[in-house]
Formats: structure tokens, C-alpha cells, sequence
């Protein structure tokens, strides 16, 4: 029982880091832009696409994950520039449209360019092993855990950016009060730039790093969209620190979840353990969503108070 | 000028009313976007091609096929198929990748007399109580391919085995299906959520319960994100994964790449086989479409043989629904699997084959026919269809 709680423990602190990424920018964008961005998830399918025609187009696959990065960084700030500027002023029913029509735009383009079929990203020879963790009992993929560190250190990084540099006092002052920020004579436009070419690069980051495990095809974004506007919702919009805890707990509850519920009723001899777990687990995550708005209603760490 | 213009409307459609006769109107609504998009795409092409083959004639008669994608949405599909009745007043309709939709969809084909052709979607309803004239499916009964493997496995001598499948209907069919003929322990029934794309709580599971086989369900992009995972987990040796073909075909294989390597699947069809009209799809649809071809490719192909068949028997005429029907039910289509004929139920009679996924001495990976399975396999529910 040990080994595989332990297992399920890494897998709900990998995918929990993942969410973090996509999660990061989300809050950012929404909390100091005030702006809600549905196509982020777009964004992440665009870098895990590029990723993809890159390693098939180089066959090196650290070179399509930087590569992948930076183009995808450039491509938000470019949306930006011509896009999310314009929106930003205006209500959240424009955004909200303007960006889902974004993702209908990027998933065709997406379709014409690479065809409807999911591409792959193969693992370098070195990534691809298993390693052990108790012995012979837990042998857990080694790029799991490459997963787990790079999350971790740009968790790291992002709480360094935000709280110890002078562009993080910025981003707080955004995110505290835009107008008071903006009179106070930071420069607020090249700011919203950065942040949005900062969201985009996480997001190609999760998407070229997740490649190797999931299919890359159209539609993955829209997938991802939900649990990482859940982590935002429960760890308080706008809060680095309440994403960082927010995708942990999603995370965490996903896969350890699962497990205990599934475990729970077949101990109570429920006919049908399997089928009943699996959708008790799937309601989890969306339960700790109520639970948070009702009892916290601004999130468990509000970036406003 | 109104009067001209509306006299002239009148004309037109007058005209285009006079030829109706002489042409044939297929509605092909298929999941082209989203994570089932791979298998409606395969059957989009798979028809076209045999449309090429045939010169855009179904039984004499040009055809005009109107393509939807219904973007695997019941609402979605249950709009599109009320503009194929109403507005472009199909004659035959085709394509449906998943039953969900199919059962959505189907009684407002069946009620306006409209002739369904399923070249994928096989639900158990329309096998069994709700079977009906107007559904003819080319392909199998969803449970058919799992039963298949099911006995493989019981025949293989497997003592201990982990069951996988998404947690909606089709996903319980598969499960069903396989215990159905496997009869050895089942350590655990794993049930997913549909569109899952993370599986490595299940993987960890599985590891744990140390069993001689996994048998997976997961049609779509949910298969090749699975197989990826447990590739990378180590596990393919120690616990080989059992497939049916949907699961396991050359569109997954495309997505998984080398690690598929070891998976063993069951179809009704394989590349290789050895008769002139497969042998001209496979070599055509890879000159076409510079891919291999899947099974859907293959259903897609079919089920434009077996309209093309069954109109040429019927004399041409669409109008005369009974012998249209008559003709469907008897006439020997020809076919990329060879040999088949429709039970009482409208769902084929065929047998099944075992495939595995294999290196190639070019490198590539793909599916290489292994052996047969079950010959002319009837499906489970056709004692409970009482046809019209």
C-alpha cells in the first residue's frame, strides 16, 4: 500500500506543478489586467504543437522545448500588442467572447497547418527509463520526476520575480491597483506585455513538456482551460502564492482521490466500486470549488483585500 | 423584376426536382474535430476514396455527399441531422463515430424513412430491442471486437487480468463484452473519466495489482495518451496490454510512436489481407492520403460499397424504399474484409482477427496480422431484435 500511495502522491504533485503553469499566467493576466483570457489554453496547445513539428523537424527534443518557449512567448506578447490591449478596456462579456472566438480561430489554424491527426514527441533515450524509488516496488518513470523539478524551480523563480525584484513590485502594485500603480509613474503598457509573454512562455512550457505523455491534438487546450481556471478560483485570482497552493490541492485531490474513493467503497463491499468511484473522484475537485466560494468567496489567498 | 426573379426560382427548382431522380444524396455527419477527430477524419477519407473509385457514382447514380462535422456533441449532431432531413433531404445517411451520438440522432432518421449506414457507431440497442429497418450498420456491434479479444485472452490461458475503460455506456459494453468469453480473475475493473488525459494514478494501480494482462478501452486521443504513459512506466513487458482495434490502430500508433511496440489487437480487417478490393484501398488510400490506413478508414470504404451494391440492385430506383431495403440485406457488397452477409439485426455476421503491433524492418512501427480469433461471430443480442 505504501508504494503506491507514495506513486500516487508524485503523480498528484506532477500534475498539480503542470497546473501551476498554466495557472501562473492565467492569474496574472486576470488579476492585474483584469482581463479573462480563454484562450490560454490555446496558447498551451500552440506551444505543445510547435514543440511537436519541431522535434519531427530537428529530432532533439530539449531544442523544440526552448525553441517552442521563446516562439510561443513572442506570439502572446504579439497578441497582446493587437489584441488583448484593445480588450482590456473593454466589459467581460466582450473578452470573454473575443477570446473564445480566439480559440475557435486557433484550432482551425491549428487543423490546417498540422491536419487533425495527434502528433507525437518522442523522449530522448536518457528521459525515458523508469527509476527506483523503494527498491523493486515503486519504479516511477524518470521523466515524471524531471517534470516535478522544473515546475518546482519555476515555482521558485516566479515567487523570486515576484517578491524580490523590482519588476515583481510592479506586478504587485498592478495587481493591487492599476490606476494607482500607472499615476505613480510605472509604466504599465510595456508591463502588460511582459506578463502576457511570460503567461504564453509557461504555457508552451507545460504543453512541450507534457507532449511526451499526452497527445498533442486539437482540442487539448480546452481541456486543460477548466482545472486551471479551478486552481485560479480556489487559490484567490491574482495570487501567485494562492496558485502555487491551489494547483497543489487539485492536483493532489485528482490522483490521490481516486484512489481513496474507489478504495472506500470497495471496502464497504459497494456493487459497482469501480464505475461509482470514478465518478465520485471526478466530483472532488469541483466540490473544494464550492466549498471555497462559499465559505471563501474571494479564494483562499485573495490578491485584494 | 420580382415577378421574373420568382418565376425564374420557380423554374429552377422545377428543373433540379426533375433530375432528383437521377442522383443519389448521402449525408455524412462524422467527428472531424476534438479528441475522436482521427477516427471520423479515417472515415470521412476512407468513403471518399471509394467515391473516387467509383467515379462519384453510388449504383449509377451521381452522388452528391454533404460532409458535417458533429464535433462529437449530441446537440451539435442533433441539429446537423435535422438539416439533412429537412432541408438537404438526404437519402442515405452515413458516418456516426460514437454511440452516444448515434443513439441521440437515430429516431429522427428512422422516423422520417431516411436509411441509416452506420460505418462505425454499433450500439447494442439497435442490435438488440431497438433494432429497426432503416439501420443497417457495416462495421460490428460495439461489443463484438471485446468479445473477440476476450476469448483470445480465455484462449491464451490468461489467469489474472486488469480491465480499463471509460466510465460511459460504451466503455461498460467493452467491459461486459470481454467478460463475456474471458473467464479467468479479474483484479480490478478500472473505470476513467471520458476525455482523461493524465492515467498515471491508474498506472500506479495497476502496477500494484501485478497481473499477467491489461485489457484497455480508450478509443480517440484518450488511448494514445495512455499508452504513452505506460510505456514510459516500464510496464508493457511485465503486464502487455490487450486491445480492441480501435484502440490500437495506426492512427494511435502514429501518436504513441515506437513504444506501442508489444500491443495486441483484435479487428474484423487488417492490411494485409489478401483480396484485390483491399488490396486496392490500402495501396490507393496511402498514394491519396500519404498515411496508412485504420479499420475506420476501412468501415468508411465498406459502407460506400455496400450503398454502391445494394442502389445497382435495386434498379436505381430510391423512391422504392422496400426493395431498397431488400437490396441492403441481401446483396453480397463487396468488401475490404471479404466475406459478409447482415444477421436479422441489420449488423454483420464476420470474423475477427488478432494484431500486434510490431517493428518493421524499415524501423516504422504499425499492426501485423497475427491470426484468426472467431470465425463468424454472432453478436449478443440479436435473439432480442424482432425486425419489422
Amino acid at each position: 500500500m505504501l508504494p503506491l500511495i507514495l506513486e500516487q502522491t508524485l503523480n498528484g504533485l506532477q500534475y498539480g506543478l503542470m497546473l501551476f503553469l498554466l495557472a501562473a499566467g492565467l492569474t496574472l493576466v486576470f488579476g492585474i489586467m483584469d482581463l479573462i483570457n480563454l484562450a490560454h489554453g490555446s496558447l498551451y496547445m500552440i506551444g505543445a504543437f510547435i514543440a511537436a513539428a519541431l522535434f519531427q523537424q530537428f529530432q532533439n527534443f530539449y531544442l523544440a522545448v526552448v525553441l517552442s518557449i521563446l516562439l510561443t512567448a513572442l506570439l502572446g506578447a504579439l497578441l497582446e500588442r493587437v489584441l488583448y490591449r484593445r480588450l482590456q478596456t473593454m466589459s467581460h462579456l466582450s473578452q470573454v467572447l473575443a477570446t473564445f472566438a480566439l480559440i475557435l480561430v486557433a484550432n482551425e489554424s491549428i487543423k490546417i497547418a498540422f491536419g487533425g491527426q495527434p502528433l507525437s514527441i518522442e523522449l530522448p533515450a536518457s528521459l525515458s527509463g523508469t527509476v527506483n524509488l523503494m527498491g523493486e516496488d515503486l519504479q516511477y518513470p524518470l521523466y515524471r520526476l524531471l517534470i516535478i523539478a522544473v515546475g518546482l524551480a519555476v515555482a521558485i523563480g516566479l515567487y523570486v520575480l515576484v517578491n524580490k525584484t523590482r519588476m515583481g513590485m510592479w506586478l504587485r502594485a498592478g495587481t493591487s491597483d492599476r490606476v494607482m500603480a500607472a499615476t505613480m509613474g510605472i509604466r504599465i503598457q510595456p508591463l502588460f506585455t511582459f506578463i502576457f509573454a511570460l503567461g504564453a512562455g509557461l504555457c508552451a512550457l507545460a504543453g512541450a513538456l507534457l507532449g511526451p505523455l499526452l497527445a498533442v491534438s486539437v482540442g487539448m487546450g480546452e481541456a486543460i482551460l477548466i482545472p486551471a481556471f479551478e486552481v485560479i478560483v480556489i487559490g484567490g485570482i491574482g495570487s501567485m502564492r494562492g496558485a502555487l497552493v491551489g494547483a497543489l490541492l487539485v492536483g493532489m485531490i485528482d490522483s490521490l482521490g481516486r484512489l481513496a474513493m474507489t478504495g472506500l467503497l470497495k471496502s464497504f463491499a459497494v456493487s459497482g466500486a469501480a464505475t461509482l468511484g470514478a465518478t465520485l473522484a471526478s466530483m472532488l475537485v469541483s466540490l473544494l470549488m464550492v466549498a471555497v466560494l462559499f465559505f471563501r468567496p474571494s479564494g483562499l489567498f485573495p490578491a485584494r483585500d | 423584376m420580382f415577378k421574373k426573379l420568382t418565376l425564374a426560382a420557380c423554374f429552377s427548382t422545377l428543373v433540379t426536382g426533375a433530375f432528383a431522380a437521377d442522383s443519389v444524396k448521402v449525408g455524412m455527419m462524422t467527428t472531424l474535430s476534438g479528441p475522436g477527430a482521427s477516427l471520423g477524419i479515417d472515415i470521412r477519407d476512407g468513403f471518399n476514396l471509394a467515391m473516387k473509385h467509383l467515379n462519384k457514382k453510388l449504383g449509377g447514380l451521381a452522388a452528391e455527399i454533404i460532409v458535417a462535422d458533429d464535433a462529437q456533441n449530441p446537440e451539435t449532431a442533433k441539429q446537423i441531422s435535422e438539416r439533412f432531413i429537412k432541408k438537404d433531404k438526404v437519402d442515405i445517411a452515413t458516418g456516426i463515430v460514437f454511440s452516444n451520438i448515434m443513439l441521440a440522432v437515430g429516431p429522427a432518421f428512422f422516423g422520417a424513412e431516411t436509411f441509416y449506414i452506420s460505418a462505425n457507431a454499433g450500439p447494442s440497442q439497435y442490435a438488440g430491442a431497438q433494432c429497426n429497418p432503416w439501420f443497417f450498420n457495416v462495421a460490428w456491434q460495439n461489443d463484438n471486437l471485446h468479445e473477440a479479444m476476450g476469448k483470445y485472452m480465455q484462449d491464451k490461458g490468461i489467469k489474472k487480468a486488469v480491465l480499463l475503460a471509460p466510465n460511459y455506456p460504451g466503455g461498460n459494453d467493452a467491459i461486459s463484452g470481454v467478460k463475456l468469453y474471458y473467464k479467468g480473475v479479474v483484479a480490478e475493473e478500472i473505470r476513467t473519466k471520458m476525455g482523461q488525459m493524465d492515467y498515471a494514478a491508474e498506472i500506479a494501480q495497476i502496477r500494484a495489482d501485478n497481473a499477467e494482462a491489461l485489457y484497455i478501452f480508450l478509443p480517440g486521443g484518450m488511448g494514445v495518451n495512455f499508452l504513452k504513459q505506460y510505456a514510459q512506466s516500464g510496464l508493457m513487458k511485465k503486464t502487455p496490454v490487450f486491445a480492441p482495434g480501435f484502440s490500437a490502430d495506426e492512427d494511435t500508433v502514429r501518436g504513441v510512436g515506437p513504444a506501442m511496440e508489444g500491443v495486441y489487437n483484435t479487428s474484423h480487417w487488417y492490411r494485409e489481407m489478401e483480396n484485390p478490393v483491399n488490396k486496392k484501398f490500402v495501396a490507393d488510400f496511402q498514394k491519396e492520403y500519404g498515411r496508412l490506413p485504420t479499420l475506420f478508414a476501412s468501415q468508411g470504404y465498406d459502407a460506400a460499397l455496400l450503398m454502391d451494391a445494394a442502389i445497382k440492385q435495386a434498379g436505381g430506383k430510391l423512391e422504392n424504399k422496400a426493395a431498397l431495403r431488400k437490396a441492403l440485406e441481401t446483396v453480397k457488397a463487396p468488401s475490404t474484409r471479404g466475406d459478409y452477409s447482415f444477421g436479422p439485426n441489420h449488423y454483420p455476421v464476420q470474423s475477427y482477427y488478432l494484431r500486434e503491433v510490431v517493428k518493421n524492418a524499415d524501423g516504422t512501427v504499425g499492426n501485423k496480422y497475427v491470426g484468426k480469433v472467431a470465425d463468424r461471430l454472432v453478436d449478443a443480442y440479436v435473439s432480442q431484435c424482432k425486425m419489422q
